[in-house]
């Protein structure tokens, strides 16, 4: 409980230090809101027209009373209005958000169905065939970029059968299940290829640690059967760095697959932030990062809680 | 077991007969479904002016006058105008029968709120630059609006065929509404607008054009071009736009597909920075004019998809390439220019291209550097997010720069702000010549077609020579369609604004 109190603490000490970082490293990136707009046209306008333009933009302040607007706004849980959308940053983001989230828990199902027991197998088969094809298939799902995977998915799909799914707009599984799934299911399958070799590596090595130790040689030498043993003594044993992992992942996922929402259109978090990075929408830059720093720690902190499920010994907050 | 079994297959059946179902559905008949890679960035007609935006709003805004697909002035919201002969004043009639979409009439009302806004300094729209001449706008009657103007200015009334001159309701502009929301007077009402996600447009059966050939239009915004092929192969979408050659060039392989082709005003160029040593040299900049060959550059970067131009890129006014200073690569002439200048070992440079703006730049860099090589300049390219690109570039903070540049209709408002010495972007081009400013002023002022064009060659062969930036090309817009789309006119500044007379078959 005193773990758990001590990290909530925390949480916001590390927003401010990322808000403050944020902030300042897309005000250093040469161009502002104006040239975005309107490009080298920008070169056009008269000084007052700039400095009208600028005071529309609220750029025409310093930085750290900018900064203090925005930390004053976000304290009161309002993070600023896009410029782009012309809405609160807010409402844009959660407009994302389920998306992205959908999309990070089918890739994540997908990793663990299909990760987990390749790893499991290719351990109990060490040095074998089968377990030399789980570890190629392993190398090539994890080297193999994502975005070669998402367009020769389109490829073929598209040459070869003349269908696709659905993109640009955003499906809702409540109103459409069907097709939120069509919509979805093929960006999922790219990015969780990747995902799916990485649990299919780790899950295999942690198995291959466990199932050396001496109390899986106990069980198997007093009679329990080898699958008993692999299921139920030594995968939960082995599982802790795949529950490290798998939540590292996950909190990436929650932050955007920018470049599989690009290919597959799909309007998420990735795309917004690196849309709104090109646009230098600030507000909407810096809401983003914010909330997916928010959403990475307590990610991190279900895992931290998780491996006491996992592991009765593991005592969280440094005595054990 | 043997149930569950069943189920289970049942269950996966179901899922994968509605994703077929899902993903199979064809296009409609009187909806046309579009696509393009980038979105428009706001609905301010008189402050945007990414080609992205202008696509867009010139569906929904219309100005007085606008440019046919030979750019010649044709009437929008202005059924005829007259310029007095000393050039200085401007009379538009407007059509009787424009409407504005909620209904209310356009009256010259609107046309002078219009222009006050954009003159408006505190609006910050760029465009204002091509409209400073005008000193003073009567309105002797509702559908008369007279433009007194400060001095002689020809190029004003094809500058006034921009979507940056839309005509909005002047109650729109007391309101502040102007941005937020899109009332037009244009062919399409816009029903919705998801920024770089889509837009739905719906006909406006009030349009005193006529009637618009489709119900309405559904843009989606799909951000890479291989998937907007893939979307246009099964049939996801029945009209698209593209930006970059090496996919458009793919269009024409796949069956049921159409791809239309225009030459655009816009160019791709070397610019050069004549402020920084040793482009100081005249016979610097002429030497690397001779050492590139620009056909070799279009081949490689472009796959040959556009036509080696001068500076000036309109029709009427386009000259035999040949004709110009060293078009025709001169080794020998290149090394001698070299040579003289006292740059016989050649010397290092930067150049600076911005990634993906456009699609060939960085191919484009690529080829010059080892063209350049061949006289012994060195060559670093430096690639930029277009960002950064655009905020070096307006500094004019390069040695050279890998550009496309927008063209416009006329000469004088295309160049006016590189060439004259009170041009806004003087500093970018960073280049002062006598000649080219005086050239300008005439042009500005010559109401005579013939002269006009006499005018503007010699600036056109001036510039060449003296070499201050390197013209290389001019490209194509491209979009694509199926079949079953019809009557879709392209115009040389990539305008879809054909796409009013569109139907679908």
């Amino acid at each position: 409980m005193n773990y758990l109190l001590r990290r909530l603490v925390t949480f916001p000490l590390v927003m401010l230090g990322v808000s403050i970082l944020v902030f300042v490293a897309i005000r250093l990136v040469p161009g502002d809101s104006i040239t975005a707009m309107l490009g080298t046209e920008a070169g056009l306008l008269t000084p007052d027209q700039r400095q009208a333009l600028a005071a529309y933009f609220g750029l025409d302040q310093g930085w750290l009373v900018q900064y203090g607007k925005w930390l004053s706004g976000v304290t009161s849980g309002n993070l600023g209005l896009s410029v782009t959308y012309g809405k609160p940053v807010l409402d844009v983001i959660l407009q994302r958000f389920p998306l992205t989230l959908e999309l990070a828990v089918l890739s994540m199902l997908i990793a663990i169905c299909c990760g987990l027991p390749l790893g499991v197998f290719a351990a109990t088969r060490n040095g074998r065939g089968s377990d030399l094809g789980v570890r190629i298939f392993a190398m090539i799902g994890q080297s193999t970029p994502s975005f070669v995977i998402g367009l020769g998915i389109i490829y073929v799909l598209s040459a070869g059968f003349g269908i696709l799914p659905s993109m640009g707009e955003y499906i809702p599984f409540a109103q459409d299940p069907l097709g939120n799934l069509s919509q979805l299911i093929l960006p999922a399958l790219t990015l969780g290829l990747s995902f799916t070799a990485s649990v299919t590596r780790i899950s295999r090595s942690a198995m291959l640690d466990v199932l050396s130790d001496d109390y899986v040689r106990t069980a198997r030498s007093k009679g329990v059967s080898k699958r008993h043993v692999i299921w139920r003594h030594a995968l939960p044993n082995a599982l802790i760095p795949v529950v490290t992992l798998s939540g590292v992942e996950f909190g990436y996922l929650l932050g955007g697959a920018v470049l599989v929402e690009q290919i597959f259109a799909l309007p998420g978090l990735g795309r917004m932030t690196l849309e709104a990075i090109l646009q230098r929408d600030y507000a909407l830059v810096q809401g983003a990062v914010l909330f997916v720093a928010l959403n990475f720690m307590i990610v991190n902190l279900l895992v931290d809680l998780a491996y006491v499920m996992l592991d009765p010994r593991i005592r969280l907050g440094g005595r054990s | 077991m043997t149930l569950k079994i069943a189920c289970k297959w049942l269950a996966c059946a179901a899922v994968v007969g509605g994703l077929m179902g899902a993903t199979a559905t064809p296009s409609l008949a009187a909806t046309l479904k579009m696509a393009w890679a980038q979105d428009a960035t706001g609905l301010d007609p008189h402050k945007q002016t990414a080609f992205s935006s202008i696509r867009l709003l010139e569906l929904i805004y219309e100005p007085l006058v606008r440019l046919d697909g030979d750019l010649k002035v044709v009437p929008a919201l202005a059924k005829e105008w007259t310029f007095s002969s000393d050039a200085k004043t401007l009379t538009f009639k407007l059509d009787p029968a424009a409407k504005f979409h909620n209904g209310a009439a356009v009256t010259s009302a609107d046309v002078k709120a219009s222009f006050t806004r954009i003159l408006d300094q505190a609006t910050g729209a760029a465009a204002r630059a091509n409209y400073v001449s005008i000193a003073r706008i009567d309105t002797p009657d509702d559908k008369t609006v007279v433009f007194n103007l400060s001095q002689p200015d020809v190029p004003l009334l094809t500058a006034m065929g921009s979507i940056n001159a839309a005509i909005v309701p002047a109650s729109e502009i007391t309101g502040g509404k102007i941005g937020t929301a899109a009332v037009g007077t244009g062919p399409f009402k816009l029903e919705k607008w998801e920024p770089n996600q889509k837009e739905v447009l719906k006909a406006n059966p009030e349009w005193a054009g006529g009637k618009v050939g489709v119900d309405g239009i559904d843009i989606s915004v799909l951000p890479d071009e291989n998937a907007i092929l893939a979307a246009l192969r099964a049939k996801q979408v029945d009209f698209a736009l593209l930006n970059d050659p090496l996919v458009a060039t793919l269009v024409p392989k796949v069956a049921g597909l159409t791809l239309n082709r225009k030459p655009v005003l816009s160019y791709h160029v070397l610019q050069l920075n004549p402020s920084r040593k040793p482009m100081t040299e005249l016979a610097v900049r002429q030497a690397i004019s001779c050492a590139i060959d620009r056909q070799d550059v279009l081949d490689t970067a472009l796959l040959g998809e556009g036509q080696i131009t001068g500076p000036l890129t309109m029709p009427l006014y386009r000259s035999d390439p040949n004709s110009l200073f060293c078009y025709k690569k001169d080794l020998e002439k290149a090394k001698k220019l070299m040579a003289d200048a006292g740059f016989k070992d050649g010397f290092s440079a930067t150049v600076i291209a911005a990634t993906g703006e456009p699609p060939t730049a960085a191919s484009e860099a690529q080829v010059i550097q080892s063209q350049l090589k061949e006289i012994g300049i060195k060559l670093d390219i430096k690639l930029m997010e277009l960002n950064v690109y655009v905020d070096t570039w307006l500094k004019g903070d390069f040695d050279m720069a890998v550009a496309l540049n927008g063209g416009r209709a006329d000469p004088y408002t295309m160049y006016n702000r590189y060439w004259t010495k009170a041009g806004n972007l003087q500093k970018v081009a960073n280049y002062v010549d006598d000649t080219l400013d005086d050239l300008m002023q005439k042009g500005r002022v010559e109401t005579d077609i013939t002269k006009r064009k006499e005018i503007f060659a010699a600036f056109d062969k001036h510039l060449a020579e003296k070499s201050p930036w390197i013209w290389l090309y001019t490209g194509y817009s491209y979009t694509a369609q199926q079949q079953t789309v019809q009557n879709f006119v392209a115009t040389p500044d990539g305008s879809l604004f054909g796409l009013s007379k569109v139907s679908i078959k």
